[in-house]
């Protein structure tokens, strides 16, 4: 069968500026579609890193020489650009190691200061096992009750009548849900849920780890009370992720991590804390890697998000027609680019993930197969694994014929 | 021809040999690879101290899957002592093929599975040169 679909002209021509993405294996161009597992990055984080090491490094918040005014200006810096990237406060803008330990924080101060016998956290069935299982230990922990927005089997969203039927039990404490869902790439009604979860007295927290690197994000407007994402999924490097909490909540919970940085005084018998954010930041900081996501937000601001998310939506819309192409071909999650970001998971028939991947690979198509640390989304599916694509905005169209091809090469292999 | 996927492999994985569920069984176990979220499961059936019958169940790659398949005919009359001690090289050379270390425990999965019936052991099989 073969169908023709125009190719897309989309917003974004940026491969230049990744120098991975002009390495070739065997002789050949790399096709890198995985960004939803970690994205590629531009030469000017990797730039922003070095400089930073070469001719800045010094401890921040505690020496007075210049490199260390340097290097706090650089941290701090950061900060400033990276809070009014997604429309937060700086006092509410706290650096951490990855999303997980963002929403550890919070399950952990907030939660075991909050959550108790006869209260309930309430999850979904989309939602990434860093979002599931601090919520679960919570629970177990303090006698709560743990319970999920169910996924539509059929286009992959949630129910915000069931959200309200939840929220009018009377229990809930808090809803913690991802703003884009790393498996079925379904964008959920933010904004829409935080408003009905906090006029129900609960607090709303947001796993936007697959939110702030593919569209806009304003956190204030969304109004979550806690919003967690990672950077090297932002075009930054690993090691930091960033905490959005309103100051009123951040101010009332006790300190996650204790030890150097975070405290006001310490005396033999007690210590005070320090002022937000850094009451948050124990210890001493991931310094290059905030001048590295700071520089990551500075292109990402460049190139605007508003064309990042138009050449991601174009390019899933392309690759959702191409896909239709390929027989036995079964795509999960919402049908239309408009309603998902840029990742779309399929399956194959008689060709399980992981061999698909393996031989995409054999043409240096990178897909991620597996659970995708969504074990309870797989259930629900019926699948024990996906393949899945992603895309960044150094993605083309090219790339989506590379798969297409490729998967029309794997099914030859399996004799399909 | 593709060095991984041969006639052989595919072969057994579209028709796995010893697939299924057998009751009633004497021993049984279940296990899943963590990396992938693929599970397996086993039932044998045992008569004086030997593997008799035997059937594989679950779901996986084309590697898990052959694997299973291929070792199955090679458990059934197998002593049950002889089946405790198979090590990793056993399931790697019956399947004859390059197994780089992403895919190592999809080729291993079914040995774990069959030690952890017979002898209790759940340990991920060791090869001895491999």
């Amino acid at each position: 069968m073969s169908v023709a679909v125009d190719r897309p002209s989309l917003a974004l021509d940026v491969r230049g500026d990744f120098p991975i993405l002009a390495r070739r294996i065997d002789g050949r161009p790399l096709v890198y579609l995985d960004s939803a597992n970690t994205s590629q990055k531009p030469r000017q984080v990797i730039a922003a890193i070095d400089a930073h090491y070469a001719e800045h490094n010094a401890n921040i918040h505690r020496a007075v020489y210049t490199l260390a005014h340097e290097a706090t200006e650089a941290f701090e810096g950061a900060r400033e650009r990276i809070a009014a990237f997604t429309g937060a406060t700086v006092e509410g803008t706290i650096f951490t190691k990855n999303a997980t330990e963002a929403i550890n924080l919070v399950a952990y101060a907030w939660g075991r200061a909050n959550v108790g016998p006869g209260d309930a956290v309430l999850i979904t069935e989309m939602e990434h096992h860093s979002n599931l299982v601090p919520w679960q230990v919570l629970c177990a922990e303090r006698g709560a009750e743990l319970r999920y927005l169910t996924v539509s089997p059929e286009d992959g969203t949630l129910s915000l009548d069931q959200l309200d039927a939840e929220l009018a039990a009377g229990d809930v404490r808090v809803v913690a849900f991802a703003h884009v869902s790393n498996v079925l790439g379904t964008i959920n009604p933010v904004a829409e849920m935080c408003a009905r979860v906090r006029a129900a007295g609960a607090v709303a927290v947001v796993d936007g780890a697959q939110g702030v690197p593919q569209m806009p994000v304003d956190f204030g407007a969304l109004g979550a009370d806690f919003y967690a994402w990672t950077g090297h999924k932002a075009l930054g490097p690993t090691g930091i992720g960033v905490l959005h909490g309103r100051p009123e909540l951040l101010e009332a919970m006790p300190p996650f991590l204790t030890g150097g940085d975070m405290i006001g005084s310490v005396s033999r018998d007690m210590t005070t804390w320090n002022e937000l954010p850094w009451k948050f930041e124990a210890g001493t900081s991931v310094i290059a890697q905030a001048v590295g996501l700071g520089a990551a937000i500075d292109y990402l601001a460049a190139l605007g998000m508003a064309n990042v998310r138009g050449h991601e939506r174009a390019l899933s819309e392309y690759a959702l027609d191409r896909l239709a192409t390929v027989p036995g071909l079964r795509i999960l999650g919402p049908a239309t680019a408009a309603d998902r970001g840029g990742v779309i998971s399929f399956a194959v028939d008689g060709i399980h993930p992981h061999d698909v991947a393996e031989l995409l690979n054999r043409d240096n198509v990178c897909v991620r197969a597996g659970h995708h640390c969504a074990q309870v989304l797989m259930g629900c599916l019926g699948v024990g694994a996906t393949a899945r694509v992603s895309f960044g905005p150094y993605n083309g169209a090219e790339d989506v014929d590379a798969l297409v091809a490729s998967l029309s090469r794997a099914r030859e292999v399996f004799g399909l | 021809m593709d060095d991984l996927y041969r006639d052989y492999i595919l072969e057994h994985y579209k028709h796995p040999r010893n697939f299924g569920e057998l009751e009633p069984h004497d021993l049984s176990a279940h296990a899943v690879n963590p990396l992938c979220g693929d599970e397996m499961g086993v039932h044998i059936k045992v008569a004086d101290g030997k593997v008799v019958d035997l059937r594989f169940h679950g779901h996986g790659c084309a590697i898990s899957q052959a694997a299973a398949s291929i070792a199955s005919e090679e458990l059934i009359g197998m002593d049950l002592d002889d089946v405790a001690a198979l090590d990793a090289d056993w399931v790697l050379d019956l399947l004859g093929i390059p197994i780089s270390a992403t895919r190592r425990k999809c080729a291993l999965l079914n040995l774990k599975v069959v030690r952890e019936a017979v002898s209790g052991d759940d340990s991920w099989p060791v090869g001895a040169t491999r």
